[in-house]
């Protein structure tokens, strides 16, 4: 069965972007526009991976993050930062919320696939 | 790369649109900067860099990092946001609209990289973020740096691992580590479990397990290095010596299932989303073609089924149902008059630098809905007449504190229903210098004496341009002709008024949609004309006794009040009507009132209007064509037209009387 990634960016050209790269590889891809909405489709979709902005209106990548790793479906799930943020600090707080990794934007496509193969499987 | 074409177009798209968004912020917070603006601000910058390098904007993401910066700083408080930080943020992201418009990287952009105006942008910037000048120029503003991946021959290293213990709830997954490692060559894995504590005490979600790995690989030390990329805050220790090319391994690596299973089975959901869609407005176009088909179909349909009682009710179902859809669809055209109203602020903002004069505007009544095309089309003669108020109208601060005005001059700007008020508190227009410069065009006999609203639409003329003969400040931009033109062809009406000293106010009044109108049918002879609804201020009988003959022109005295008015027969040229019993049509267009001679009125109906062909749409006096219930065709009167005509042919009469 096909593995679901989640993708959380309020840019839709983004979200098409990863689902571009991931969908010939046999992944099911999933959109949400904020935090909040990918809390929701967090619990509905049952996603493999999870990835996830971090400048987003309404709900945050951090705060997802949290919400999602004190959330029965969240828990154990990759969640990689995706984000053009790359100060330390950031970084750190990402990974004390609970990230599991971090993708710099910039990306290209075998580097988002292999974060995909890493994580998802 | 083929692959994320189509999502190039949709970036291009949403950029340009959160550039449009980001002009009205960087608004906003020149008057009320508070955090969450600035935020916003700088979000918008975030995803316009992130995405811009990768759909091909190198150039553009490079520009906004720069911008970005500036914002950081702002949003920690170390630079504050004054007028010319707003003006630099504002040429700023004219820029990057112009970057965008070089669709992406290449000769366009760099020229426009090079221009002295895009190197100021970038020393300006460079200043107020106090970066080192010499701003890493065509640097990408990170590239993971990929080393040459140099081929080193057999190597055996050693590889210890440990996740932190809460590496499992933050889903990573040692096994696939481990995998992956194995991907790179032969391994083999010893688990280390000397951390591993009694059942009792065991919490399952918690790693407690670490790995040593024996990896025997020509990959260099960075592709295992990527491999732990996200394992920073494990125990990782890489540790290699050159050995002789290894015999094939056979042992394969040996991993238990260190996640706690959990339910894999990926549920397949429909998608539900709640976003808004995109289409093209020319899509909407063929739709609403379509539909003004069915509306003629379904009137076709009404006719010939008002013999036949029993399609009666299936008739009035489509007729329901038709009415409907239109509704349904004209809404979809239809967009807040707001979207307009961002750019004013903009052009108020510059013209008041570049005027010297303080101007507030107002804007009240965004959220009326009006037709897409209709606002497309007015945005511009808006603009126009916003530069006309702030320009001509709005004095300097020193006459206004003179006249006991504020210092800061008001625009006002008013969306409700469909009349569109332009208002300022400015000095009005000069009467005197209007009618000086109509007679000196010819436009007004030296004797005659036009009423103030006859008089101001004398602006309206061609010619009289951008009336900068009435102040002192040289116009700019297109004339008041131009803004008459525009809005005739929306078939809609400016009206001028305006009190010296205290201020002009020019109402437009525009139809909702473009495509469908209520039209009133007329027959002339056996012919049938449409005129709208909508300039239509009464029907009266057209008595003979009533008739007043004024140097070849017909008045009638209706309420003691004298209305020219035309002969459609005439006008059409036509044979003259030999019916006794004829009507008058009342309508009004741009302020004056006009009479219509027609033979009978048939009734109201609802016209999908139908442009002329290419052959006729020369035609003057008709605003287009319909088709009728019968499948005839009737032309649609150009109310404005005809009217500027009877007045045009009596100031001609005039100076002969």
């Amino acid at each position: 069965m096909a593995k679901t990634v989640l993708i959380i960016d309020d840019s839709k050209a983004i979200r098409d972007m990863v689902t571009f790269t991931l969908e010939p590889h046999g992944y099911r891809c999933v959109g949400a526009g904020d935090g909040s909405e990918g809390l929701t489709r967090l619990r509905a979709e049952n996603p493999a991976l999870v990835i996830t902005d971090l400048n987003m209106p309404v709900m945050n990548g951090i705060e997802f993050i949290r919400h999602a790793r004190q959330d029965a479906a969240g828990a154990g799930i990759p969640i990689v930062m995706l984000t053009t943020e790359t100060k330390p600090e950031m970084k750190a707080e990402g990974k004390s919320a609970g990230a599991t990794g971090w993708i710099n934007k910039p990306f290209d496509a075998d580097m988002l696939l292999s974060v995909a193969k890493k994580l998802a499987g | 790369m083929d692959e994320i074409n189509p999502a190039v177009s949709a970036f291009v798209q949403e950029a340009r649109e959160i550039l449009e968004g980001l002009e009205a912020l960087l608004l906003d917070l020149e008057s009320d900067s508070d955090a969450e603006q600035i935020d916003a601000v700088f979000r918008t910058l975030h995803t316009v860099k992130g995405s811009g390098a990768m759909f091909g904007f190198g150039t553009l993401s490079r520009f906004t990092h720069h911008f970005e910066d500036a914002f950081d700083r702002v949003r920690e408080g170390r630079l504050s946001v004054d007028g010319r930080l707003i003006d630099l943020s504002l040429k700023a992201r004219d820029h990057m609209i112009a970057l965008l418009d070089c669709g992406g990287d290449g000769p366009g952009a760099t020229a426009l990289e090079a221009t002295p105006g895009a190197v100021a942008l970038l020393a300006a910037l460079a200043e107020i973020t106090g970066a080192a000048s010499v701003a890493p120029k065509g640097a990408a503003p990170q590239a993971t740096p990929e080393p040459a991946p140099s081929r080193t021959a057999g190597r055996r290293w050693t590889i210890r691992f440990r996740p932190e213990p809460d590496a499992l709830r933050n889903g990573m997954r040692p096994d696939l580590l481990i995998a992956e490692l194995g991907g790179l060559g032969s391994v083999e894995v010893g688990a280390d479990i000397g951390a591993l504590p009694a059942l009792a005490d065991l919490d399952p979600t918690l790693s407690h397990l670490g790995w040593t790995v024996t990896l025997d690989t020509d990959q260099p030390r960075s592709a295992i290095e990527a491999v732990f990329i996200f394992a920073d805050d494990a125990e990782l220790e890489i540790t290699g010596e050159v050995t002789e090319p290894a015999p094939e391994n056979p042992v394969r690596p040996v991993v238990g299932q260190a996640q706690p299973a959990a339910g894999e089975a990926s549920r397949k959901k429909p998608e539900k989303t709640g976003e808004s869609v995109r289409v093209p407005a020319g899509k909407l176009d063929e739709i609403m073609d379509q539909l003004g088909e069915l509306v003629i179909a379904q009137a076709r349909l009404s006719q010939m089924a008002s013999h036949e009682p029993e399609l009666e009710s299936v008739v009035e179902e489509v007729e329901r149902l038709v009415t409907g859809l239109r509704d349904a669809t004209l809404s979809i055209r239809m967009l807040p008059i707001e979207v307009v109203f961002g750019k004013f602020r903009r052009v108020v903002r510059d013209l008041s630098a570049e005027l010297g004069k303080e101007v507030t505007l107002i804007t009240e009544g965004g959220e009326t809905e009006i037709d897409k095309t209709v606002i497309d089309r007015l945005s511009e003669p808006l603009v126009h007449m916003i530069r006309n108020s702030m320009d001509h109208g709005i004095e300097s601060a020193g006459v206004r504190l003179a006249a006991g005005k504020p210092a800061r001059g008001t625009v006002r700007q008013e969306g409700g229903e469909v009349l569109i008020a332009i208002e300022d508190d400015g000095a009005g227009l000069d009467a005197e210098a209007i009618r000086a410069k109509a007679i000196e065009r010819g436009l007004l006999t030296s004797e005659a004496q036009p009423g103030e609203s006859e008089l101001y639409q004398l602006i309206f003329a061609p010619g009289f341009s951008t009336a900068k003969e009435l102040s002192s400040v040289s116009g700019r931009g297109v004339g008041m002709d131009a803004v008459r033109t525009t809005v005739d062809a929306l078939r809609g009406a400016v009206e001028v008024a305006s009190r010296a000293g205290l201020g002009t106010r020019v109402t437009l009044r525009l139809p909702v949609t473009l495509a469908i109108i209520d039209g009133l049918l007329v027959r002339l002879g056996d012919a049938v004309f449409v005129i709208p609804l909508a300039s239509v201020e009464e029907c009266v009988e057209l008595d003979a006794a009533e008739r007043q003959r004024e140097s070849g022109r017909t008045m009638l005295c209706i309420r003691e009040h004298l209305v020219p008015f035309l002969d459609l027969d005439v006008v059409f040229g036509r044979d003259p009507s030999t019916e006794t019993r004829r009507r008058v049509v009342i309508v009004k267009a741009d302020g004056q009132r006009l009479g219509l001679v027609v033979d009978d009125i048939l009734g109201q109906h609802q016209t999908v209007i139908k442009t002329l062909s290419q052959y006729h749409r020369d035609v003057e006096g008709f605003a287009g064509a319909t088709i009728l219930g019968d499948g005839s065709v009737a032309l649609i009167i150009d109310v404005a037209t005809l009217t500027r005509r009877a007045l045009a042919e009596r100031a001609e009469r005039k100076p002969a009387a």
